[in-house]
């Protein structure tokens, strides 16, 4: 039984925080980049439900590609296209079929995953190739921010870039603009000469495509190999649950991502805390807490919650960071034309 | 691409149009011919083909036959982006915009390309626009955050920013209120005046006379006649109906005893809320809220029916006092509520008429009496001249048969009837239908509250009338005893 005295020295024995923020941000590089895409599709009012499977079967590809060709970028490669055409069948359906987009997605969702598992049994407990670490010569140097944002292998810089670029994207160029004018309203998109059906489908495509990324950097990066399960289960749901939560904003998103990514190193270090608790606690607990969390943060956006923080600046604008209104037109089928 | 030079002029001229949907006939050999620099009303009541053939105009949709022609030149429009290149924009009447984008987004959307935006430009472009109208338009608050009458003004700014000679407008005047009104005139006379040729699409007598300088007058899709300026109103009201309707007749005020009563009120919602609102209504009278879309009309209605919970103040109905915001009791007592939007508030998109009658119906059967909701579903559409089927989604109704269908869900004897603009959007007739259907109740002692935006129609009708602004009712007259100029300078706050 271990006493006060012994949790309290080990947690701060333990916590050195430059390598815990350093893990946080590598830890989240693969949610990062799976909200990101999603928040990309939703924009253009498509919702691609099948982020779960989808990510697994990318995971399993970017493996086995890897494996297969010693290549990296292949196993990459194989898995974006995964993801896009994964993506493509959701928009397809719903675009020129009329078909229900989570009823689509949700039945992908489940299909993906099982083959994701039938098809990759002969690759299961391989040792394969994964990315190695990349530091960025001289940034590397700079005291606790050198190591936290510039000691990574290259999935993790681009899940940083990815924040940056597709924040300006959306917001700042005509290309998001037309971005965001589809989701809200496809027909006063059509009527200012813009093709609501062509933009749907590409955005489908790019965001699957990088939620196929992020499969292939957790079966290349964070938790290399495949097996079953392989540990990448449960985050599309929760890479979903925080497009929503996080207002359709990428940024918001990936904060969001960093929390969860926080959770769960926190997780990893509670073990060696409270080594009686039984270690699936702790692989679990991240996932409700998320969910507690961003319910509690979409809590704060009711009329009597939002009277209640009238006096309180601080409160208010935290509250305001995190409200944010979904496309108009997401998941609609019928697009008049 | 056409030259759409200064001085030049474009000639539009729209032969033998014809528009098919299966066996309808929206458009049925239509021809007219529209020089520049004027304004032309397309005038006809709803469903007459008006907005069909302005669509195919603009490009959203293509005529099953005919062709148009620009400056004599025969052109095709694929859809409505080739359109404004050809120089002609069209308002759509359901506003066609982003409103949870901001207003300098919906501006440039469409204008822009390529990767980079230069918002700057635009906004620059867009505040020498509305200034040189008389516009106000703030670039960067969202679109939700506008009136619709605004929506409109920023709609325009758009189209000229496009580039275009034509404006079409469909039905500009409905919904935005008499000084949003004036200012949109203005601004149309400025375009005309400019050169650039407008065309206005309504069922609004007064709107055209006021504007145009010809009107084509549109029947069951076809041409029924044209007019230049100055008009003979009795000739164009016989192109549009065959035969004039008559005017329903104001009637009496006759004294009753009380059937609601508020007492120091206050509520929140809208734009204004509702502040210290003390008012009695009496059995038989038909009072009229008049003010700006928003200035407390709405929220009065919905405190007066129970649907809404006033933050402070007594109501009383038929004497007694009732809790705010307790539907049920309301209901009970006999008040009834009909909201303007038919679709969002009033009916339930996606079921039939039989179901709505079914879902009315108290009986507590666990299983639906269909036959009976199906024959009463047939009477009520003979009933209410309702044309549809019982087997008909409501959403396909048109405006004026949804309103009908409303109105047959009033309970038979109500004491208190409570009426959110009842005529918005309906063509003359249905409206004419829908007051001579609510005077019945007022014979038989109903008392009826009813917000319009048409001063016209309040003085036609209401034997009270109430002006609203910014949430207080700042005059209370009997109707006789006013008149329009009067309550337009109450509308707009200046009371004598």
């Amino acid at each position: 039984m271990p006493t006060l005295h012994f949790i309290a020295t080990t947690m701060i024995s333990d916590l050195n925080l430059t390598i815990l923020f350093a893990s946080v941000i590598a830890g989240a590089a693969p949610v990062v980049i799976a909200a990101i895409g999603e928040t990309i599709t939703e924009k253009a009012g498509i919702i691609n439900l099948s982020l779960d499977g989808t990510i697994l079967l990318s995971a399993m590809t970017a493996f086995a590609v890897a494996y297969e060709t010693d290549s990296l970028l292949l196993g990459f490669g194989a898995a974006g296209i995964v993801g896009a055409c994964v993506a493509g069948i959701v928009a397809l359906f719903s675009i020129y079929l009329g078909q229900s987009q989570v009823a689509v997605g949700f039945v992908l969702t489940l299909m993906c995953r099982d083959l994701a598992y039938f098809l990759g049994n002969p690759y299961s407990r391989l040792q394969g190739p994964q990315a190695s670490p990349l530091p960025l010569p001289f940034l590397k140097e700079i005291p606790f921010l050198g190591t936290v944002f510039c000691n990574h292998n290259l999935p993790v810089y681009l899940s940083l870039a990815l924040i940056f670029i597709s924040w300006q994207y959306i917001y700042r160029t005509s290309y998001g603009l037309k971005l965001r004018s589809v989701g809200e309203n496809p027909e006063a998109s059509f009527v200012r000469g813009i093709n609501p059906r062509k933009i749907q489908l590409t955005y489908a495509l790019c965001g699957g495509f990088l939620v196929g990324i992020s499969g292939a950097v957790f079966s290349l990066a964070i938790k290399p190999g495949w097996g079953r399960p392989q540990g990448a289960e449960g985050v599309g749901w929760i890479a979903l649950a925080l497009v929503i939560f996080g207002g359709w904003h990428p940024i918001r998103a990936a904060a969001g991502a960093y929390f969860f990514s926080f959770l769960q190193v926190i997780g990893i270090h509670a073990q060696t805390w409270l080594p009686n608790a039984p270690a699936q606690v702790f692989q679990v607990a991240p996932f409700p807490l998320m969910i507690f969390t961003l319910v509690l943060m979409h809590l704060a956006q009711k009329e009597a919650v939002l009277n209640w923080t009238e006096e309180k600046a601080w409160l208010r604008t935290l509250i305001r960071m995190f409200s944010g209104t979904a496309p108009q037109s997401l998941g609609k089928t019928e697009i008049s034309n | 691409m056409l030259n759409t030079n200064e001085d030049e002029t474009m000639r539009i001229e729209l032969q033998d149009i014809h528009k098919y949907y299966g066996p309808v006939r929206a458009n049925n050999g239509v021809s007219l011919t529209i020089a520049s620099g004027e304004i032309h009303g397309i005038l006809g009541e709803n469903g007459a083909g008006k907005s069909t053939l302005m669509k195919i105009l603009s490009g959203f949709i293509h005529a099953t036959k005919g062709t148009i022609l620009i400056d004599a030149c025969p052109v095709k429009f694929e859809n409505p982006a080739q359109a404004s290149l050809m120089g002609i924009g069209m308002l759509y009447q359901d506003p066609l915009d982003f409103p949870f984008l901001t207003v300098l987004d919906n501006f440039m959307l469409g204008l822009t390309d390529g990767l980079s935006v230069q918002a700057d430009q635009f906004r620059n472009q867009l505040n020498e626009l509305s200034a040189s109208f008389g516009f106000q338009v703030n670039p960067d608050i969202p679109v939700q955050r506008l009136t619709i009458g605004e929506r409109q003004q920023l709609e325009i700014l758009r189209l000229l920013g496009l580039g275009i000679e034509v404006l079409v407008l469909d039905e500009p005047t409905t919904g935005i209120s008499a000084v949003q009104k004036q200012l949109l005139f203005q601004a149309l006379k400025k375009l005309a005046a400019d050169g650039k040729s407008v065309i206005l699409v309504s069922h609004k007598l007064e709107d055209v006379e006021a504007l145009c300088d010809r009107v084509t007058v549109l029947r069951y899709g076809a041409v029924t006649g044209a007019m230049e300026s100055p008009f003979d109103t009795g000739m164009l009201l016989k192109m549009m109906f065959g035969a004039p309707p008559s005017q329903p007749l104001r009637k009496a005020a006759q004294s009753g005893s009380s059937v609601l009563e508020m007492k120091q009120v206050y509520a929140s919602g809208g734009r204004s809320g509702l502040k210290d609102c003390s008012i009695t209504f009496r059995q038989g009278e038909m009072i009229g809220l008049a003010g700006l879309e928003g200035s407390g009309q709405g929220v009065f209605l919905r405190v007066a029916s129970g649907m809404q919970k006033p933050a402070l103040g007594e109501i009383s109905l038929r004497g007694a006092r009732i809790k705010g915001g307790a539907f049920p009791a309301f209901r009970q007592a006999g008040a009834a509520f009909l909201p303007a939007s038919r679709l969002e508030e009033g009916l339930i998109p996606g079921l039939t008429l039989t179901e709505h009658y079914a879902l009315q119906n108290k009986s507590s059967k666990f299983l639906i009496p269909w036959a009976q909701a199906y024959q009463q579903a047939q009477k009520c559409i003979n009933l209410f001249r309702i044309k549809g089927q019982p087997q008909t989604f409501v959403q396909t109704l048109s405006g004026g048969n949804q309103q009908r269908l409303l109105l047959s869900f009033l309970p038979d004897k109500p004491k208190l009837l409570l009426l959110e603009n009842p005529t918005r959007g309906l063509d003359l007739e249905s409206a004419h239908w829908v007051w001579q259907r609510l005077c019945n109740y007022a014979d038989r002692k109903v008392c009826i509250v009813f917000a319009s935006s048409e001063l016209d129609e309040i003085l036609m009708v209401a034997n009270r009338v109430l002006v609203f602004f910014d949430g207080s009712i700042i005059k209370d007259v009997k109707a006789d005893e006013t008149d329009a100029d009067e309550l337009g300078r109450a509308i707009a706050g200046k009371c004598d």
